[in-house]
């Protein structure tokens, strides 16, 4: 009896432990320390900053891609549920700061907690209000969205989710008049986004260690860094922990076969509606940040390349691993804002003589392609790949030798 | 030799057609509590899509079934589980990507109380009802003769093992009713004894009903108490072992006209 509680516990403590969360913890902390350290030490700025370019705005782009991908790899990495319309989610999310945090609806004067000029007109909930509103709308979008499409399996979900992500942009895009109402403010978007921050009170009691109200001049984005650095953080703490939990043992089990875990008790499109839901929710999540940091939602913003491009850094990163998607994600983001041309210039100017220059970021989608394509031929399962894939993937040979091995 | 109590499961007129195909037709069939029922025919019989009718996983085109005296017919399979009927594949469908444990673990879907929030702060709560968990599926393991391959990959366990894990993955559920599609299949001669003592030794102790298709004859003939035997999805014999053994249709049936004679 007590060897078999000493067998149950063993997993929480120990070197084990140590072991699996030193390297996480050491670059945590060193992307936590990441403002501080390109700030004050020049050789670091010419490096990271000057060389790979990823300055404040960067590194926020890819954190919040890195979310989305948190979040794409609970439906598709998790449950196996291939979403090619997860624009959908991060374009909502986007909507709702725009509905409960801008002067879109100049008719209204309602404010609560929020750090705005109480004059200005609309509905300005406090920012700490909003996101997790965002996170609510898509949890409840994404059931609404999932109740009739998650009947459908593989390729047939594939094209419908793709549809949704098509759908929603175009709503926005239209919904300057619905039954005479101007609900997205159309093509022209919504602009002049409520910022989050922590008031006066809060910020002259902490001595200004909380921001009143964050800025969005280029040399001020540290607020913005560490807020969506704490929202992903929680996004990976989920990921881990909804992974190793009951409804996480159901979206495997429903990814490996459908009818044996429905006759194992599990049910189908409950399992699928909450994978889908909370997917959508850190989708919500991001999206009310990212348009309140870049100021400005338009319809046009949510193209159907955002959901490929988070896609392709799930696969890439590594399915169903939480390390493997945070690395494809920051990779592949990275790439995609500054990586690429920073990258192109470092090799035209390797090259002596201007005439041969090219300009490598036109080539981009194509490049992402390519890297697409050479990933499926050297390493389908992913930079890090989890170890169920990893054997996913090495189906066959690997259990016959396991076989001849033992027997 | 056992309490008999009623029957646990009752069809009536059951029928499913493919198409013109009639695969099932009009079968009335119980399985008495506390009994080890089995399904015999030939290839084509029926036997599974019969199974398949009864378990949810296919509605049937007329006719009714009671479990426990609830009509079952047409509820999808994760209900018709939940009432307490599980069963195995006959065609291996564990999740192969997952360990013994995981698979045993997804079985008591049904018995775990989890919730997103639990899990995703795992309260005290949770963490036991975790850990108790994972000591059943422990116990149910090595009950079931999986010592020692808690954390294996289903796809790297032995045949003989991999069939063995769907029948514990199975118990998992806590069925009242246990439905066995040709468990021994591909099993060598001990391991289907071993098998047989097992399936026995179930009903010994938990007093568990068990429904087994099953082609081999010594395991059918050794622990059925009454035998059913299918033909093109009709019913052609009903009884105890020795006498369905004997009945001139069946040996018609297996092995075509002019036998007796």
């Amino acid at each position: 009896m007590s060897t078999r509680a000493a067998r149950i516990r063993t997993p929480g403590l120990g070197s084990e432990t140590t072991r699996k969360w030193a390297l996480p913890a050491v670059v945590i902390a060193l992307i936590v320390a990441y403002p501080l350290l390109i700030e004050n030490v020049s050789f670091l700025d010419s490096l990271f900053v000057g060389r790979l370019g990823i300055d404040m705005d960067t590194a926020f782009q890819m954190a919040t891609y890195t979310m989305l991908a948190l979040g794409l790899n609970i439906v598709v990495g998790y449950a196996g549920l291939l979403d090619l319309g997860y624009v959908a989610f991060f374009a909502l999310g986007a909507y709702t700061l725009g509905w409960f945090g801008s002067s879109l609806f100049a008719g209204q004067n309602i404010h609560f907690l929020d750090v705005g000029n109480k004059a200005i007109p609309g509905i300005h909930l406090s920012f700490w209000v909003v996101v997790p509103l965002a996170g609510l709308i898509c949890a409840i979008a994404g059931i609404i969205i999932g109740w009739p499409t998650l009947r459908l399996r593989g390729d047939y979900l594939a094209i419908v989710t793709l549809g949704f992500g098509e759908i929603i942009p175009d709503v926005f895009r239209n919904g300057d008049s619905i039954g005479g109402h101007n609900l997205t403010n159309g093509v022209r978007g919504v602009t002049q986004l409520d910022r989050p921050g922590f008031g006066e009170s809060l910020n002259s009691a902490t001595g200004g260690f909380l921001p009143d109200r964050y800025s969005s001049l280029p040399d001020e984005l540290k607020p913005w860094y560490y807020t969506i650095l704490i929202m992903c953080l929680i996004t990976i703490f989920v990921n881990l922990r909804l992974r190793d939990s009951k409804m996480g043992r159901a979206w495997i089990a429903v990814r490996e076969d459908e009818i044996a875990a429905s006759a194992m008790g599990v049910p189908l499109m409950r399992t699928k509606l909450w994978a889908y839901a909370i997917g959508g929710v850190f989708g919500g999540l991001a999206g009310s940040i990212y348009g309140s940091f870049i100021n400005g939602i338009f319809p046009t913003s949510f193209s159907f390349q955002i959901s490929v491009i988070v896609l392709v850094m799930v696969i890439v990163g590594g399915m169903g691993n939480v390390w493997g998607v945070i690395v494809g994600a920051s990779l592949i983001s990275w790439l995609n804002f500054t990586g690429l041309g920073k990258l192109g210039s470092l090799l035209n100017d390797a090259i002596p003589g201007t005439t041969h220059d090219v300009e490598i970021t036109k080539y981009k989608y194509g490049l992402f392609g390519f890297l697409l394509i050479m990933m499926m031929v050297f390493r389908p399962e992913g930079l890090i790949p989890s170890a169920r894939r990893k054997a996913e993937f090495k189906e066959g040979d690997e259990a016959y030798l396991y076989d001849v091995s033992t027997e | 030799m056992t309490a008999q109590n009623g029957n646990i499961l009752e069809a009536v007129q059951v029928r499913k057609e493919f198409g013109g195909l009639i695969a099932v037709n009009d079968i009335d069939f119980v399985i008495p509590r506390g009994s080890i029922v089995s399904l015999i025919g030939p290839n084509g019989a029926g036997k599974t899509t019969f199974f398949n009718t009864i378990t949810g996983v296919y509605k049937p085109t007329a006719g009714a079934v009671f479990f426990e005296d609830k009509e079952i017919a047409g509820l999808p399979p994760h209900q018709v589980t939940g009432l307490g009927m599980a069963r195995t594949f006959q065609n291996i469908r564990l999740f192969h990507n997952m360990t013994a444990l995981e698979n045993v673990l997804v079985a008591m879907h049904g018995h775990i109380k989890g919730g997103i929030v639990r899990s995703i702060f795992r309260t005290p709560g949770l963490k036991r009802e975790e850990a108790e968990a994972q000591e059943r599926g422990r116990e149910l393991l090595e009950f079931s003769g999986l010592r020692r391959k808690d954390d294996e990959y289903a796809k790297n366990l032995s045949y003989g093992d991999q069939r063995r894990l769907e029948v514990a993955r199975a118990l998992a559920t806590e069925p009242k009713l246990l439905l066995l599609d040709e468990p021994t299949a591909g099993m060598n001669p001990d391991e289907t004894a071993t098998f047989t003592a097992f399936v026995a030794k179930l009903r010994e102790d938990q007093n568990m009903t068990v429904l087994l298709i099953e082609h081999d004859m010594k395991v059918v003939m050794g622990i059925s108490d009454r035998v059913t035997v299918l033909d093109y999805g009709e019913k052609i014999a009903e009884g105890a072992p020795l006498e369905v053994q004997h009945d001139a249709r069946v040996i018609e049936a297996y092995l075509g006209t002019g036998a007796t004679g």
